[in-house]
């Protein structure tokens, strides 16, 4: 029993990273009809910019020797990383995809994999095949309860993915801004009859996931402290697939999708072999996918109307 | 001169749609086209909302600006033009509240948003019984009301209808169309394209009579009315 609830802990965690990067995923589809595949890459840039903000902070604090504390150091290399991490989502809209708008969808997938080499290799050139350590911001405390750990990490990472989650999806329900991200992805075409601007919208869909993107890279550089310019390329893969069976656009299907992954691969892992993962993991969500074909939350395409 | 349009051509691809036409709109006239489905009636509007793009040579002025400078959304927020599109394209995923905010998207005058909204639930009662209601679920006769609001309240110097009278029964449709009038004696222009001949000429003081890509004929409406040629083609008599 312990043994179990120590998975759902585990699984928790592990379904957090999933679940900010799939939201990012599934938020540009449901806007603008486009998957975004640098998005897995975008994560792995976050995640450098939290690397460089804490270290810079903590390199500070050491500097005029007064003690910041880690959990300090945390939240704002957080907000910094999500903050500047939205401009390099809203830097791919604009360079990679808007000239696209018209192209055949096939031209934006083929950009979306080249925007991601780009960044993966454009990092090695820049940083070096050296891997990147994550300074530990918040010393582990391990607490005990009913014969499961929990670590301050773990908790830190779920409260802040959830908490992140529920903030945007309250934002896309009642903002006028959220209004119109969601009218975008009825009809995109009389969006500007109403006087909105296209572009804007579609900048600040992908400023929003790409900050939801750093937060998990900041939260992975937590748990898992080691960076490299390939670590997006897997979670990005199977956070796509969490958007899929998510639902085109919805939030919290994303997210709960996202969640249900972790649970899948960790729980995957307590019985069979864990080479087997993988394997028996997305088995399931095919499975799934058969009887559900527009995911959780997802709606069927209305016929799209034309102009 | 509200607006004027000289040379307007437009084409989707190959196949031409609008082969230079030319009208003009004066301040607080109600204005209508009228033509058979496919005769150019709805690209005209889309060219003056800047939805389609116009061809090279094709002149619009509007309010002594030229309108081609502007984008789709500027024409709305800036030149206060309003557009009900052929077939209403309501958000059917958001609540008519929100359709109704969100047609507002551009304005920033909060209290004025709010009384032009109360404005258009004194005009459709309907929609403010159903505000929380997703626009997808209202009835066709709802739906064109809030069609209506929407561009009420999303811009008001001119406004573009597109067959509001499409898929209304009789007496729905002359609910909407003395919502209308009421909106053009508040100060709003109406430029109204419909296949509906008859409804059409008798709502509006001007008319034009557009056929595949070229203007026919123009005059008062009555005049029209009581043209034989329009009789036998549009008025079925």
């Amino acid at each position: 029993m312990g043994y179990f609830l120590q998975n759902i802990v585990n699984a928790l965690q592990w379904g957090s990273f999933y679940a900010l990067v799939a939201i990012g995923y599934s938020m540009v589809y449901g806007v603008l009809m486009l998957f975004n595949f640098a998005h897995g890459d975008v994560f792995m840039v976050g995640a450098y910019i939290g690397f460089f903000t804490a270290s810079g902070l903590m390199a500070l604090a050491a500097m005029g020797s007064i003690a910041i504390p880690g959990w300090l150091i945390l939240i704002l290399t957080l907000i910094i990383a999500m903050f500047l991490n939205s401009f390099v989502g809203m830097a791919v809209e604009r360079i990679g995809y808007r000239p696209l708008r018209d192209a055949p969808r096939a031209s934006a997938a083929i950009t979306g994999l080249m925007i991601g080499i780009i960044l993966e290799t454009g990092n090695l050139a820049l940083l070096g095949a050296q891997r990147r350590a994550f300074p530990p911001l918040i010393p582990p405390t391990v607490y005990k309860v009913g014969g499961v750990y929990i670590t301050n990490q773990k908790i830190v990472i779920i409260v802040v993915a959830l908490a992140l989650t529920l903030a945007l999806h309250q934002f896309v329900q009642h903002t006028k801004w959220g209004m119109a991200m969601r009218a975008m992805a009825y009809d995109f075409l009389v969006v500007p009859l109403m006087g909105i601007p296209i572009n804007t919208i579609a900048a600040l869909t992908f400023a929003l996931g790409s900050a939801l993107a750093a937060a998990a890279g900041v939260l992975y550089g937590v748990a898992y402290p080691v960076l490299g310019p390939y670590m997006g390329i897997i979670i990005g893969w199977k956070a796509f697939v969490a958007a899929i069976l998510g639902g085109r656009g919805s939030i919290l299907g994303a997210a709960s999708a996202g969640f249900l992954l972790g649970f899948i691969e960790i729980f995957v892992t307590m019985i069979f072999p864990s080479t087997m993962r993988d394997f028996i993991a997305y088995t399931i969500i095919l499975l799934i996918l058969t009887f559900l074909p527009n995911g959780f939350f997802g709606e069927p395409y209305s016929a799209k109307l034309r102009l | 001169m509200l607006l004027s349009v000289e040379n307007l051509q437009v084409s989707y691809g190959k196949i031409k749609a609008l082969h230079g036409i030319n009208f003009h709109i004066d301040e607080g006239e109600i204005v209508c086209i009228i033509g058979a489905n496919g005769a150019g009636k709805s690209t005209t509007l889309r060219a003056i909302s800047r939805m389609v793009p116009a061809s090279p040579g094709s002149k619009m002025t509007y309010a002594g600006k030229d309108l081609l400078e502007y984008s789709a959304d500027k024409v709305v927020s800036q030149l206060g033009i309003s557009h009900v599109p052929e077939g209403r394209r309501l958000f059917g995923n958001l609540t008519v509240m929100e359709n109704l905010i969100l047609s507002a998207f551009a304005r920033k005058d909060k209290k004025a948003i709010d009384r032009d909204i109360e404005r258009v639930f004194g005009i459709f009662p309907r929609l403010e019984e159903r505000k929380r209601q997703k626009a997808g679920t209202l009835s066709g006769g709802e739906q064109q009301m809030l069609a209506v609001g929407r561009a009420f309240v999303s811009a008001r110097k001119l406004m573009l209808l597109d067959e509001p009278s499409m898929g209304l029964a009789p007496l729905l449709m002359l609910s909407v169309f003395d919502a209308l009038k009421a909106i053009n004696q508040e100060g709003t222009t109406i430029l109204l394209v419909e296949q509906n001949a008859r409804m059409a000429l008798k709502f509006s003081q001007r008319g034009y009579v557009i056929e595949t890509g070229n203007i026919v004929m123009e005059g008062k409406s009555e005049d029209l009315l009581n043209n034989p040629d329009v009789k036998k083609a549009y008025l079925g008599a």
